[in-house]
């Protein structure tokens, strides 16, 4: 049987992975690309990246994900991808005609030492590249971190390619979203604009990876952030990175370079997240918050309270994305579940550790990195066995084998829906996810109860 | 008119309009958002299937994680295939080589697992950074006492045709092992059928019926010993022509087995497969017995396809698909529901796969080489379909357009194979065409509206 595979017993492995709980560095950055506005992501590098990686954004979105490819062969890899990127980029102009080409590097490329800088320049200089356009590039060299730190980068990339600071602060603060839904992007953007403050947000993969269906194929859907306002950002009064890991080098970057304060914050997901988040929206833009998101605060923690018996000291193990799985310890401890573990493929400080324990308070096993996958996660599990699971479509193996409910969360979910349209993060999206909870909770009880124990109200 | 890149004019032509060969079996223009993959994925999808091998995928993560159990290849047994390997290689690894990893990975991984064979591909950096593959898997491969076969499948070299080329090569070091077992006289091999939904057990079933054995399966529901005496094997009867063709042609040459081409979508397709094995053998027994069954067979099919029928009748469809003999079994099969096939194309197809399109389809239908979404959904549009054959980046198109969609690829859930899988084709045709919830598509009103008429 599929995942009795996993022994319990627990052995040091030194040079192999098994069912990751990460993917490479390109798929996060072609997803950053998206939520830029006519932005067609580019992977330099061999077709079957640029294939894959657009597969992968289609499963999880079930939508079409545009990207195109330098498409390597035999004689660029021996010879560079230069001929290669030039012809892509004069062809993608031509056919696509996008206001932006983001280019991300693979493995490949990287190993071959293309300098994009270079390339890119040649193509400038030798008029490739439209007025008005622009190709810019991040580095994402698929042996390196993971899709998160891909998406870091190709955020950073963006930073670096457009915010100026002009000398004029604007009234606007800038908001940086960690690898999330479209969902939960729109929900940030709900809560500041609720408040009445002026913002930009970039990248906003809403309207771009969550459309609705008006019968025309777009290359370039409604959404994504206008290039405009990704460099009027540079003059914005202050910043907010929402999820350290996803947004640390963009983050540092707008402070540094254009002198826009930036604070990075956790993302806003649970009552004590989402509070700190609009605290600080509150004392930075002078504004009260309105009865419109009182009421929604309120409805949450009024369910939270209502049925908290059913999660108070309920056991639940985590694995996915550093920034989520920080927002969902946090809800589990707000609502006094107790979080056994915590597994992320994807690298994060010695601090994130630490935070985690801070939050959860001392006992959480968390494992970050190497190693750290969901067959080392499903071990964990056999030793330790939680109440609830979260974590993404390939935990439902671990979930189906041990008969433990699945709260699916992260990247990628490929056997449900709903993701790119109800959020996580801010109290509605709290409230969505605590009744996801108790809806897996409580299907459980119901099917595990005797017939006499069998309730009608609960 | 649909907008075709200059490099790709003639990987597009039109029936009755354009009277060039088109071009194909190129490298996909740079820049293009071409929907084909890579060498490892051809590799990949081919060897897959085989439950009881390990299969190790060496380089950085991504590789790995893309192809985790993705493709819907059944076991009746082991499910070692459905789990994910990789070295996950890192920086250090990339600039220091990765030998050792890979050596102790593999040693882990068959203490642990104890696989009948290993299978470990090689993505692209290590072609680059020259980890010699073959010799490590050769060590290992002697103090584990099993056969550890490199595949090359680096991802730039080539096209995934060139992946599915490495891949037989590598099966192809499992034949021949085993002298012993009694083969049949009236035996076959089945080569390129991968067991998606089941599809192998149920044409398995159908030359069990005819009273010929299939001595080994390549590579659905695939088993390393099986393998191991397909070469003894009387004939290779090959399905999925693009992938498995290099395989035959070398148990040909290697072991004198004479291979044949069939599909086993549709009912003429599938009727000629089953006749071409009896008329091989000329066993008179076996051929009244594949008689009798076609006949049952289609006889008790007809009469659900024509329900179908009723309300497919006259409606157009469009066929993307990887290899171009199934590209000619859909639209026969197609026109079996009363479809006209407008659009059609493939991944892989060869010059004389197009001319024959060409000659299978109707005046006026497009037939495209290695096509990209904007062109697919320019010519859906134009040509009008209601229905859209594809894979996993096809469908949202096909939804985004208002128009029903068809999985022919990795993800079908139900086997389309065979008679029974005829039947399911019809219905999941039928049940994505008159479905209502087209109606809400805004084109689709609009083209009610133009043609003066209510929806449907």
């Amino acid at each position: 049987m599929l995942l009795r595979h996993t022994p319990g017993e627990i052995s040091e492995r030194g040079a192999l992975t098994v069912n990751p709980a990460k993917t490479c560095q390109p798929v996060g950055a072609m997803y950053a690309a998206l939520g830029v506005h006519r932005c067609l992501p580019h992977s330099h590098g061999s077709q079957g990246c640029c294939a894959y990686h657009r597969s992968a954004l289609t499963r999880h979105y079930a939508e079409p994900i545009m990207a195109s490819t330098s498409s390597f062969t035999e004689g660029a890899s021996v010879f560079g991808g230069q001929s290669n990127l030039l012809e892509s980029i004069n062809n993608i102009f031509t056919l696509y005609n996008p206001d932006i080409i983001a280019v991300n590097t693979t493995c490949l490329s990287e190993v071959i030492g293309d300098d994009l800088t270079q390339i890119i320049g040649r193509a400038a200089a030798d008029n490739k590249i439209p007025k008005g356009k622009t190709v810019m590039f991040a580095s994402t060299p698929s042996f390196k971190g993971s899709h998160v730190t891909g998406y870091a980068n190709m955020l950073a990339a963006i930073v670096q390619s457009f915010a100026k600071n002009t000398g004029r602060k604007t009234d606007r603060i800038t908001l940086l979203p960690s690898f999330i839904e479209p969902s939960d992007m729109s929900e940030i953007k709900h809560i500041v604009s609720a408040m009445g403050i002026a913002y930009i947000m970039y990248p906003d993969t809403s309207d771009v990876v969550n459309g609705p269906l008006d019968g025309t194929f777009r290359m370039y859907p409604k959404g994504g952030t206008p290039r405009a306002l990704i460099e009027e950002s540079g003059d914005s009064r202050c910043a907010f990175a929402l999820g350290r890991v996803g947004t640390l080098s963009a983050a540092k970057l707008l402070d540094t370079r254009c002198k826009v304060k930036t604070e990075i914050l956790d993302l806003p997901i649970g009552i004590t997240a989402t509070d700190e988040f609009v605290d600080c929206l509150r004392k930075t833009a002078g504004v009260s918050v309105p009865e419109s998101l009182l009421l929604e605060r309120g409805q949450f923690v009024d369910v939270l309270c209502d049925k908290n018996q059913y999660l108070y000291g309920k056991k639940v193990s985590l694995s996915g994305d550093p920034d989520i799985l920080l927002g969902l310890a946090r809800f589990c401890s707000d609502a006094g579940m107790k979080v056994l573990h915590v597994v992320t493929g994807t690298p994060a400080p010695g601090k994130f550790a630490d935070r985690i324990r801070e939050i959860t308070g001392g006992d959480t096993l968390v494992k970050v990195g190497p190693q750290a996958d969901l067959f080392y996660f499903h071990q964990l599990l056999q030793n330790n066995r939680p109440d609830l699971i979260f974590g993404n479509t390939y935990c439902k193996y671990i979930a189906r084998d041990m008969d433990i409910p699945l709260i699916r969360t992260g990247f990628p979910i490929y056997d449900r829906v709903g993701h790119s349209y109800f959020p996580i993060t801010g109290y509605r999206g709290g409230l969505h996810l605590l009744v996801k909870i108790l809806d897996a909770i409580m299907d459980r009880q119901d099917r595990d109860a005797p017939e006499e124990k069998f309730e009608l109200v609960m | 008119m649909v907008e075709v890149l200059a490099a790709r004019q003639k990987q597009v032509l039109e029936k009755g309009r354009d009277s060039y060969a088109l071009e194909c079996g190129k490298a996909s223009t740079a820049g293009a958002v071409s929907q084909r993959a890579c060498v490892f994925c051809g590799s990949r999808v081919v060897l897959y299937p085989i439950a009881d091998a390990l299969h190790l995928i060496h380089g950085p993560i991504g590789c790995a994680a893309y192809t985790w159990d993705i493709r819907g290849s059944m076991s009746s047994g082991p499910e070692l295939h459905r789990l994910s390997f990789s070295t996950d290689l890192s920086e250090n690894e990339v600039i220091y080589g990765g030998e050792k990893k890979l050596y102790a990975a593999l040693t882990e991984l068959i203490t642990e697992y104890k696989p009948k064979a290993a299978f470990v591909y090689c993505t692209c950096i290590i072609g680059l950074i020259g980890d010699d593959v073959d010799a490590v898997c050769a060590r290992a491969g002697r103090e584990q006492g099993i056969q550890i076969i490199a595949v090359h499948s680096e991802g730039f070299k080539g096209t995934k045709k060139d992946g599915y080329r490495a891949a037989c090569e590598a099966a192809f070091r499992l034949t021949g092992k085993d002298n012993d077992t009694p083969v049949s006289r009236f035996s076959i091999n089945i080569l390129g059928e991968f067991n998606l939904a089941g599809e192998t057990w149920l044409i398995r079933d159908y030359y069990k019926r005819m009273g010929v054995e299939v001595a080994c399966c390549l590579t659905g529901d695939g088993r390393v010993a099986d393998i191991g005496r397909a070469h003894r094997a009387r004939l290779n009867v090959v399905q999925c022509s693009g992938s498995m063709t290099s395989l035959a042609k070398m148990m040909k040459d290697s072991y004198g087995i004479p291979f044949i081409r069939v599909s086993y979508f549709g009912i003429e397709d599938m009727t000629r497969a089953l006749y071409d094995v009896a008329e091989f053998f000329g066993d008179e027994e076996i051929l009244r017995r594949t008689r009798d069954f076609v006949r049952a067979e289609v006889g008790s099919l007809l009469p659900g396809l024509s329900e179908y029928r009723k309300d497919l009748e006259g409606k157009k469809a469009a066929v993307y698909v990887g290899g171009s003999f199934k590209a000619f079994s859909l639209v026969k099969a197609l026109r079996h529901l009363g479809m006209e096939t407008v659009v059609v194309g493939s991944q892989t197809g060869a010059p004389e796969d197009y001319e024959y399109l060409k000659e299978i389809t109707n005046e006026g239908a497009i037939i495209c080489d290695d096509t990209n979404p904007l062109e697919l959904s320019g010519f859906i549009l134009e040509k009008g379909a209601d229905l859209l054959i594809g894979g996993v980046k096809e469908r949202p198109i096909a939804y985004k357009m208002g128009i029903a969609f068809c999985d022919h690829n990795h993800e079908r859930k139900e086997a389309l194979a065979g008679y029974a899988g005829m039947l399911n084709f019809a219905k999941e045709v039928h049940c994505s065409v008159t479905s209502p919830v087209w109606r809400y598509s805004p084109a689709r009103i609009k083209a009610a509206e133009e043609r003066g008429g209510a929806l449907p």
